[in-house]
């Protein structure tokens, strides 16, 4: 339910802190000075100590969908603002200035595409809009998306990436995880395969809802992930939080993950999960070498 | 128990305090030994009513928070004792522990069997402590989890009782799942085959109250909040001050009638005057009434028709524009 002040545009992390004129960046991980371009062709995976930077919604889908090629399905779907809410700035404007920096309409997309030439219905978070905090729009896209997976028969994959539930549209964001819940427990009877890819951060509502339901739960190295952001507990225990907490490596070792898998890696393990668990579902050509 | 008064409740609790001690006067003199005595005390307890009713009208979201918080309000175990019998409770999640934050078991409601579930504060401090203030670890939610499973394979009712700040945020807490628990529970609600109700009768916080949540109906009790986060927490992210939480209040409409405006919950269950604390046993039967009549009206669906009302139920909440 936490979520970052700063509302970084929907830019990767190349096309930002850059210096140099734009030529180099210095990694996070192992603060290497980098050629943008490198970093940019590596999907911001630094090629010296493998650290995963912040990759756009689009670039996404460059990575992990046959040609990049992808349908989106109900893209129209706005947010409204039901309580009329204002905290010093109005819910209103919030959503003004969010779609404008992200140009998306909302935190979610959706839509078709196809992974090794297995059909999936594919969802990302837009982190950069209000912190990919889950509202209405939202929830009805995530609870369209595994309604219309269930028709087309094809297996659902999604990319979290959320700060929690949005205070903004109150109690009806905390209905959406029981809504997408729903939705996700019908999916399951069509015996169809989930696959939750936990991207950095995914916390909060979105965290105690779908997101760590997935048949497999995979996660990016070093990801935060977890139901209460690391502030909240510190200020609940009164106690400094251990190196690594709430992080993949963590959840990995406390069996709430199947896989920690590196970016790079995330198409190919996810058409060979699908050759195991759906390899008599719709394909759209031919397997691939 | 110590009876605890919030500034604005003073007032109220004045006129109700002196309006019972009339009543235990008068019966101690005898029935009908008085009959004006009698004629007398019945006027006086309607006008007190109404009195206590005004002045409780213009309580602030923030103030009816406190109400919803209130240290002698009724739990849960309060309600199964006074509209159930025959309580068997069961314990722990066959995982790890069990959390005496969330109670549960078998129970006879009106004469038959049902599965009950609650959140559960402490009344004294040390079992506040032993309770965890209700909120539940995973072990609680996934106590939870196993319960429904239960009323599913043996096709009881289940009857649930919110009331907690939200399930607990703790290393302990996240090491254990707090995300999956909270998120089973909410599956294992969606899928079951047989009707829910759920009432909150205090506080309703975030998911972990809706671990408990996912009902065919739920109702509310007139001073009960329900929300996505707590007005404290909500000011100290969106304000940086979680002095601000009666704004936040406020802001997030987490009152009954917000909430019945909203759809997020079926009908409002009336307190008596003052509040549920003020009278348990009158707050309890308008609790049961209510639990009752939202189970007749399930009576004529079977199993999958109850999935089903339940999915209808939420899949419209939200709102967007198409």
């Amino acid at each position: 339910m936490d979520w970052p002040k700063k509302n970084p545009s929907e830019l990767d992390a190349s096309e930002k802190k850059s210096f140099g004129k734009g030529v180099f960046r210095k990694c996070d991980g192992c603060s290497a000075t980098l050629p943008v371009e490198a970093l940019h062709a590596s999907f911001e995976v630094c090629p010296e100590c493998g650290q995963h930077h912040k990759l756009s919604a689009p670039r996404w889908r460059d990575l992990l969908l046959d040609d990049g090629r992808f349908e989106e399905w109900d893209a129209h779907l706005a947010p409204a603002d039901p309580l009329n809410f204002s905290d010093g700035k109005s819910y209103r404007d919030r959503i003004a200035s969010a779609q404008k920096s992200s140009h998306t309409k909302e935190a979610m997309v959706i839509g078709r595409g196809a992974i090794e030439g297995h059909a999936v219905a594919y969802g990302a978070f837009v982190f950069s809009f209000m912190g990919g905090s889950m509202g209405s729009v939202v929830g009805e896209k995530i609870t369209r998306l595994f309604e219309r997976a269930s028709s087309e028969r094809i297996p659902v994959i999604l990319l979290q990436a959320s700060g929690g539930a949005r205070m903004q549209e109150g109690i009806l964001s905390l209905m959406q995880m029981a809504k997408t819940v729903s939705a996700l427990e019908r999916f399951r009877a069509t015996k169809i395969p989930f696959f939750s890819v936990l991207l950095h951060p995914t916390t909060g509502g979105v965290a105690a809802s779908f997101a760590l339901l997935g048949d497999v739960n995979i996660a990016e190295p070093n990801a935060l992930i977890g139901f209460a952001g690391p502030r909240v507990i510190e200020q609940t225990i009164r106690q400094k939080l251990p190196e690594g907490f709430q992080r993949s490596e963590f959840l990995l070792t406390h069996g709430m993950i199947d896989r920690i898998v590196s970016r790079l890696d995330m198409r190919r393990e996810l058409a060979m999960m699908m050759s195991h668990l759906s390899p008599k579902l719709e394909r759209v050509s031919g397997p691939q070498a | 128990m110590a009876a605890f008064v919030l500034p604005f409740e003073k007032p109220v609790v004045e006129l109700v305090t002196r309006v019972r001690e009339l009543k235990k006067a008068a019966i101690e003199s005898g029935p009908g030994s008085d009959r004006a005595l009698e004629h007398e005390l019945k006027r006086l307890e309607e006008k007190t009513g109404r009195l206590a009713r005004e002045l409780f009208a213009t309580l602030t979201p923030w103030q009816k928070v406190q109400l919803s918080r209130h240290p002698n309000r009724p739990y849960t175990l309060d309600y199964i004792e006074t509209m159930m019998t025959d309580f068997v409770e069961l314990h722990g999640d066959r995982r790890f522990g069990d959390d005496p934050a969330i109670i549960g078991g078998l129970a006879r409601f009106r004469g038959k069997s049902v599965v009950v579930v609650g959140h559960q504060k402490g009344r004294s401090t040390k079992e506040k402590v032993t309770r965890n203030f209700g909120q539940a670890h995973p072990e609680g939610n996934r106590k939870a989890c196993r319960l429904y499973e239960i009323a599913d394979r043996f096709g009881l009712p289940v009857i649930t009782f919110v009331d907690t700040q939200g399930a607990y945020p703790g290393i302990g807490a996240e090491e254990r799942g707090q995300s999956e628990a909270i998120g089973a529970c909410i599956a294992a609600m969606a899928r079951a085959r047989v009707p829910i109700i759920a009432t909150i009768i205090g506080e309703g916080g975030s998911g972990g109250a809706l671990a408990l949540g996912v009902a065919n109906r739920v109702h509310v009790q007139e001073y009960g909040t329900y929300s996505v986060i707590s007005p404290e927490g909500c000011a100290s992210i969106l304000w940086k001050d979680n002095s601000k939480a009666d704004e936040a209040a406020a802001s997030m409409k987490m009152t009954a009638p917000d909430l019945l405006r909203l759809n997020v919950v079926d009908k409002i269950i009336e307190e008596p005057a003052g509040g549920a604390h003020q009278d348990v046993a009158v707050a309890s039967a308008l609790v049961e009434a209510g639990i009752a009549s939202a189970l007749r009206d399930l009576e004529t669906l079977n199993g999958e028709e109850l999935a089903a009302d339940r999915y209808t139920r939420f899949r419209k909440l939200g709102a967007f524009v198409a």
